[in-house]
């Protein structure tokens, strides 16, 4: 395990849930109460010090009733060379705190990740669509929303949407 | 009579001088711009999305349509990614040929970034020279693999073919010819006095901010911060090569163009020793007959022309497509800096800072 994890636990109690290594990195699972805390210790750390915000993004699990978003945050240290993850899991309701004020990377990346999976970043300077038009309604890249689109009934609910076509096909097919 | 409210201009997303899509709204005090706004996203069209619909090997034709003048590199870097999560042993062979495809792409590149760069500024002729020169790169992709543009030329755990016979020597015929026409493009351009003039204390942004901004590639290395994945994480041959990473002092355009220039020599190197050593071998590894990773996320990066190029990959272990598909477009993250770099600027150099961070919208918006 490489120091600044050991560090970050006794600094931060209670900000490590989990640590796993896979093909060689190491994704730290936080705590979504100290995340703020947590990357500014990241960053700031004499053994740590990720300073670059190399990706920000989320992965969507619609099982997970209680906090369905992971939100992944790929870190890179320019003066160390070495890399980390850290994932804090969040649900829709859930404000998260954004990172605008860690690294200003951040502020694209979160805007793309409100953008495509509704996640909502409390605090973020300018939280806006980035990618899709400013009216779309819907977070295409949640798993729920159909890989066509909405289609001809471009302002509904995704869901609604695909009830209606299913009973048209219904109906086409007697 | 005359007032001095703030002017609000809109420039494109149809302008020759955005390269592709791109829409900036500049709200200006005289000819100075206080602020912009970058609108991006005309050209998504759900690359990850697809993705994660499509299988393992499917995707490799989607990676062609983001960076389309630098294909064969996200079709590496994709590839790369697939096979760390299968823990795939790639053949030397194919590492090396997959090398000097890609340093043949970062000077095609580049041929093309100095030529709309150099044209945006006013100078006609270096496009003209530039586009030639990267016709011949063209031509040996044609050979190796049957397209121009979007070439689908990995594949996971190798090469879809090996190389035609005489194709490393024609490579090696390219670099001499290449070596000459770089001194020609500097003679237009390195000392000429409107260049210097245009080009000088423009956008000038140090290390340390650049890193926070996460501007990667040439953008981050004008400004003196030595950061090149394939030095730092050597991926594809790249530990076997010898080659120096070019760091610019000051962070200005001017310096962001030296280092471009100075990578143009540094990519001959790599493709010299590469075309010089291919070892023999085979070209594909032991790769499964069906692709269907165990359950695993991974992040793997490289050096595209424009910068950190990165694929964060899960897969759930059940299904023949990936669970989630990301990608870090590196024209992404230099975009995003191209607000604090304007500002301050006349309206003329919007045009040269656009160039000089070399975006390609195709992968900034996916």
């Amino acid at each position: 395990m490489p120091a600044y994890i050991a560090s970050l636990q006794l600094a931060i109690p209670g900000s490590v849930e989990a640590l796993s290594l896979y093909l060689g990195d190491w994704t730290i699972l936080a705590s979504l109460a100290q995340i703020e805390k947590t990357l500014m210790y990241l960053r700031d750390a004499r053994d740590a010090q990720f300073d670059y915000l190399s990706d920000l993004t989320a992965t969507d699990w619609p099982p997970r009733k209680d906090a369905r978003f992971d939100v992944v945050y790929c870190l890179y240290s320019t003066r160390l060379r070495h890399r980390v993850r850290v994932k804090v899991k969040v649900n829709e309701q859930q404000g998260l705190p954004s990172a605008t004020s860690v690294w200003p990377a951040a502020n694209w990346l979160e805007r793309e990740v409100w953008d495509m999976f509704g996640v909502n970043f409390t605090g973020h300077p300018d939280r806006r669509r980035i990618l899709m038009p400013d009216d779309w309604q819907g977070f295409p890249q949640r798993k729920d929303y159909p890989l066509e689109g909405p289609g001809e009934l471009l302002m509904e609910n995704p869901l609604d949407w695909l009830k209606l076509r299913q009973a048209k096909e219904e109906a086409d097919i007697e | 009579m005359f007032d001095t409210d703030e002017l609000v201009i809109n420039m494109g997303p149809q302008h020759p001088s955005t390269h592709g899509v791109l829409r900036v709204i500049l709200r200006l005090d005289g000819e100075k711009v206080v602020d912009c706004d970058v609108v991006i996203g005309y050209l998504h069209r759900g690359i990850e999305k697809l993705s994660e619909n499509r299988n393992w090997t499917q995707i490799i034709l989607l990676t062609d349509r983001m960076d389309y003048v630098a294909a064969a590199t996200s079709n590496v870097g994709y590839c790369e990614t697939v096979e760390k999560l299968l823990q795939l042993e790639v053949p030397r062979r194919a590492r090396y040929v997959r090398t000097i495809l890609m340093e043949l792409q970062r000077i095609a590149s580049h041929c093309l970034w100095v030529g709309t760069h150099a044209m945006d500024i006013g100078a006609m002729t270096v496009f003209l020279y530039a586009f030639r020169e990267r016709e011949l790169i063209l031509d040996l992709f044609e050979e190796f693999c049957g397209a121009r543009l979007t070439y689908n030329s990995m594949r996971v755990g190798g090469l879809p073919l090996d190389i035609p016979p005489g194709w490393d020597k024609k490579v090696l015929e390219f670099c001499d010819i290449m070596d000459s026409k770089i001194d020609e493009y500097e003679t237009l351009l390195t000392h000429n006095r409107i260049w210097l003039e245009r080009t000088k204390g423009i956008g000038v942004i140090s290390g340390a901010e650049a890193i926070g901004l996460g501007l990667c590639g040439p953008a981050l290395r004008g400004s003196g911060v030595a950061r090149d994945v394939r030095k730092d994480e050597p991926y594809a041959a790249y530990d076997e090569m010898e080659f120096d990473i070019p760091v610019g002092t000051e962070g200005d355009t001017y310096d962001r163009y030296l280092v471009r220039m100075e990578e143009f020599r540094q990519s001959l190197r790599i493709v010299r020793q590469a075309a010089k050593g291919i070892p023999e071998g085979p070209i594909v590894g032991k790769v499964p007959r069906l692709i269907k990773p165990l359950a695993g996320e991974t992040y793997h990066a490289i050096e595209s022309p424009k910068g950190e190029l990165g694929y964060f990959i899960v897969s759930d272990g059940k299904s023949t497509n990936p669970y989630r598909f990301r990608v870090r477009p590196p024209s992404f993250a230099n975009l995003q800096g191209l607000r604090r770099l304007v500002r301050g600027h006349l309206v003329a150099d919007v045009v040269a800072l656009i160039g000089s961070i070399d975006i390609v919208l195709g992968e900034v918006d996916r």
